[in-house]
């Protein structure tokens, strides 16, 4: 029964850590992108790409949350008063990233545009790294159990964290490039194809030259993780860097559909391959799965909740996703049309 | 939290209370959150009342109304989410010792919550792409789900709120930790019905007035069209419709709250001590003494609006029938009065409005003409977002000192982290400039949408991407 909660819990940290980070990694790209002229079209990619179901992202994280305090009380109580800071950082963060980009969509003046462009940027770096910290400080067994306070300072700023927090970074930078690599490829924008293409192998090494430093820094500072990605979590592992790099590879030329789901692979066992090794426990060597898992008819409500969730929301994506790939209909709206309104901004 | 800055700053740190900062930072996030619920949960029901009016008679305003509409709300949902998410990092970061004990249960209705929420935000994309993709039924049709599940989440967040008043469906240890639980039991507790109803209706209330007083200004400003008109039409009579219900509602939950939360029941009739023949006392507060000083009192009112089959007769218990350390503070009881005179005097104001509406109708078979009642109902927003708050302040102040009503106290809830003072201003600060944006972005897309119409088409968040793809 707990083990279900926790693989329910990292299948959402899993999802997020993707379909958030791809969005935080855009960020990242919309940040370096350069002043307004010469980042414009990098950033018309970016806004294309991630504007149909941006928010519905953040839905992961509620989940993570929501799965957390409802089947584990303890672990988040204890993850909530010792990760206090990074947790706010991150809470403000998302507060200015999501607000500022929905308020660049609705404002037309390009010097507004660009203060909103700032934020939005500058948060999307913010957050990922925070959450990378975190997910750092509870690996390297610096949050105590029993709803306890750890080290205030030292639970986010030390060797691990700071590792975890670059490779969340990274990561997020490297998946983001991929898929606008590919999302370019399909408007047909050479240009643009090899602009991200370029990026997606610059932070595809730095995420590598990063994990493998940290596999240094976790030998020294997190005996049990070491332990765990070396040996349970070893296959995992593996199958991030083979697909990271299939990815890459497949970027070459007319960027490949395989290309989008080795990128999403790689970040996908990057996160689970983090779970796999700390097994059994939720927080490292000091409170397992089991000793921390709610009373039995909670998790029956939660893994509910989800089956429900699956039925109701895979359908509506589906909608959704069809609907993006269709074209317009004559008959209803008013004429004000959205063809005709873009090249009214664009001359404008 | 802030130690290792510099050394004599720790020190007066440290002795900075998390507790009321931790308290005062839930109460301002929700108070912002709230305003923005009314919106997403009732405003695409009236988009797609426009809507359906629109295809039905073949009405170019309703459906320009309709159009126009599902885009403000994406911004104001969007503004809403990240708010909602705010408040979910809350619950861990200020009251960790709460979600520790009571997370079991507490939580269960934020799973089904999280699912509500993801539907509606997928729904909401949907609508505003199926604009022109889709066939006018297909795309009224699947703008359906979105009021739908607006109103099941909001019933599932008011649940974990009916929760702490009524925590129902958890087996206790000796020590009084969470054996089991019963997800059932806690998600239908006994206060969650009429409180969920009593936030559903509230939220067509004050969506309803807020929406209808924009185009009423906009009708005082001589914007007189059929377009102005069906836009104060649509949302003001569903605030219309919403508010004698309401009152219903309210009086049901009030007489709930007389028979199971006695204490706050009498908080908010200021009752000091336990008796028959209760007058109603209209404002008024409590002196230093716990005395009932100033104010207008009704004889006998309250004994009877508690139970009218008694009538006067009807004993209603006073604050003075638990110790003091299980009722709320003096200034407490004072503040949950004082809102809830706030809410039932703008509620009743709010109602007698909404008749002269009525009688317009009934009579003239057309709205009121005068400018007088335009005036009044360019205000209606504004009041039904003051009588909502007040509202619920009540809810919350009246249950102190609980968290969890008779289980666990506030004061043992919060977190210890003595920064809890910096993120409050943190957040006051951010907050501040999200809501002063808010209000000026919409500003501007309905200008622009005056102005120009082709420009406030392209963008919104949700919207269809830009026409890059299609070059």
């Amino acid at each position: 029964m707990s083990t279900a909660a926790a693989i329910i819990l990292f299948a959402a940290v899993t999802m997020y850590a993707i379909f958030g980070g791809a969005d935080f990694g855009a960020g990242f790209w919309d940040l370096t992108a350069g002043g307004a002229k010469r980042g414009r079209r990098p950033r018309e990619v970016i806004d294309h790409s991630i504007g149909p179901v941006w928010e519905a992202n953040h839905v992961w994280l509620i989940f993570t949350f929501v799965v957390l305090w409802t089947c584990f009380p303890e672990a988040y109580a204890s993850i909530t008063l010792t990760m206090f800071v990074p947790l706010t950082l991150a809470a403000l963060g998302i507060v200015l990233r999501g607000a500022s980009f929905a308020f660049r969509k609705a404002v037309f003046r390009t010097r507004l545009q660009r203060h909103f462009g700032a934020i939005f940027a500058v948060s999307s770096v913010l957050v990922p790294y925070c959450f990378g910290a975190i997910a750092g400080g509870i690996a390297s067994g610096r949050v105590p159990a029993g709803g306890q306070a750890g080290d205030p300072v030292t639970s986010w700023i030390n060797p691990t964290s700071i590792v975890a927090g670059l490779l969340a970074v990274s990561v997020t930078a490297y998946v983001a490039a991929v898929l606008l690599t590919w999302d370019a490829g399909r408007l047909s924008d050479d240009t643009m194809v090899a602009y991200f293409r370029i990026r997606a192998v610059a932070a595809g090494v730095v995420a590598g030259v990063v994990a493998l430093v940290g596999l240094f820094v976790v030998r020294s500072d997190a005996s049990y993780l070491f332990d765990g990605l070396t040996s349970r979590a070893l296959p995992l592992v593996v199958v991030s860097v083979l697909a990271g790099l299939a990815a890459l590879v497949l970027l070459r030329g007319q960027p490949r559909r395989g290309g989008r789901a080795a990128a999403v692979l790689a970040a996908a066992a990057l996160v689970l391959g983090w779970g796999v090794a700390q097994w059994d426990y939720i927080l490292p060597e000091s409170l397992t799965v089991s000793q921390a898992a709610a009373p039995a008819g909670t998790i029956t409500a939660v893994l509910f909740a989800a089956a429900l969730a699956a039925l109701l929301i895979v359908p509506a994506f589906v909608l959704l996703y069809m609907l993006d790939q269709k074209s317009l209909l004559p008959e209803e709206g008013v004429d004000e049309g959205p063809e005709q309104a873009t090249e009214v901004t664009r001359s404008a | 939290m802030t130690h290792w800055l510099c050394d004599p700053c720790a020190s007066v740190l440290m002795q900075v209370n998390p507790v009321p900062w931790a308290r005062a930072q839930m109460a301002f996030t929700l108070a912002f959150h709230i305003i923005l619920v009314p919106l997403g949960v009732s405003w695409s029901a009236m988009a797609l009342i426009a809507n359906y009016r629109g295809i039905k008679r073949g009405d170019g305003d309703a459906l320009r109304l309709a159009q126009r509409w599902s885009k403000y709300m994406a911004v104001t949902f969007a503004v809403g989410a990240v708010t909602g998410t705010v408040l979910s990092f809350e619950f861990g970061l200020l009251w960790p010792q709460f979600m520790g004990k009571w997370g079991e249960a507490f939580g269960v209705p934020f799973a089904f919550e999280g699912l509500f929420f993801f539907t509606e935000a997928i729904f909401i994309s949907i609508y505003i792409y199926g604009w022109r993709r889709l066939k006018p039924w297909a795309h009224f049709w699947s703008g359906i789900p979105i009021p739908i599940a607006g109103v099941f989440g909001s019933a599932s967040v008011i649940a974990a709120n009916a929760w702490m008043n009524s925590p129902q469906g958890v087996t206790l240890d000796s020590s009084g930790n969470v054996v089991e639980v019963d997800p059932i039991g806690v998600i239908f507790n006994d206060a969650m019905p009429l409180m969920a109803a009593h936030m559903i209706v509230a939220a067509y209330l004050v969506g309803g007035f807020l929406v209808a007083s924009v185009y009423a200004t906009g009708m005082l400003r001589g914007r007189r069209d059929r377009y102005h008109r069906l836009g104060f039409i649509i949302p003001f009579t569903v605030a219309a419709i919403a508010t004698p219900v309401q009152i219903g509602v309210g009086d049901l939950l009030a007489r709930w709250v007389y028979e199971n939360q006695p204490v706050k029941f009498a908080a908010l009739e200021l009752v000091p001590q336990t008796g028959s023949d209760v007058p109603e006392t209209l404002l008024g507060h409590l002196n230093s003494s716990g005395e009932v000083e100033g104010g207008i009192a009704i004889p006998g009112l309250a004994s009877w609006l508690s139970d009218p089959s008694t009538g006067r007769a009807t004993v209603v218990q006073g604050l003075d029938s638990v110790p003091a350390d299980q009722r709320p503070t003096i200034r407490e009881v004072n503040i949950v009065h004082l809102c809830w005179d706030i809410m039932v005097g703008l509620g009743t104001l709010l109602f007698l409005f909404t008749l002269w509406y009525w009688a317009s109708w009934i009579f003239r078979r057309d709205m009121p003409r005068s400018r007088w009642f335009l005036r009044g109902a360019a205000v209606t927003g504004f009041l039904s977002v003051v009588t909502m708050e007040a509202g619920w302040i009540v809810s919350e102040v009246g249950r102190q000192p609980w968290i969890v009503y008779n289980k666990m106290r506030v004061a043992d809830a919060a977190t210890t982290n003595e920064g809890v003072w910096i993120t409050f201003i943190a957040v006051a600060l951010l907050y501040a400039g999200l809501g002063t944006t808010l209000i000026l972005v919409l500003r501007g897309m309905s200008r622009r949408a005056r102005s120009q119409p082709a420009l406030e088409e392209a963008s919104v968040p949700y919207g269809p991407r830009e026409t890059a793809d299609r070059r």
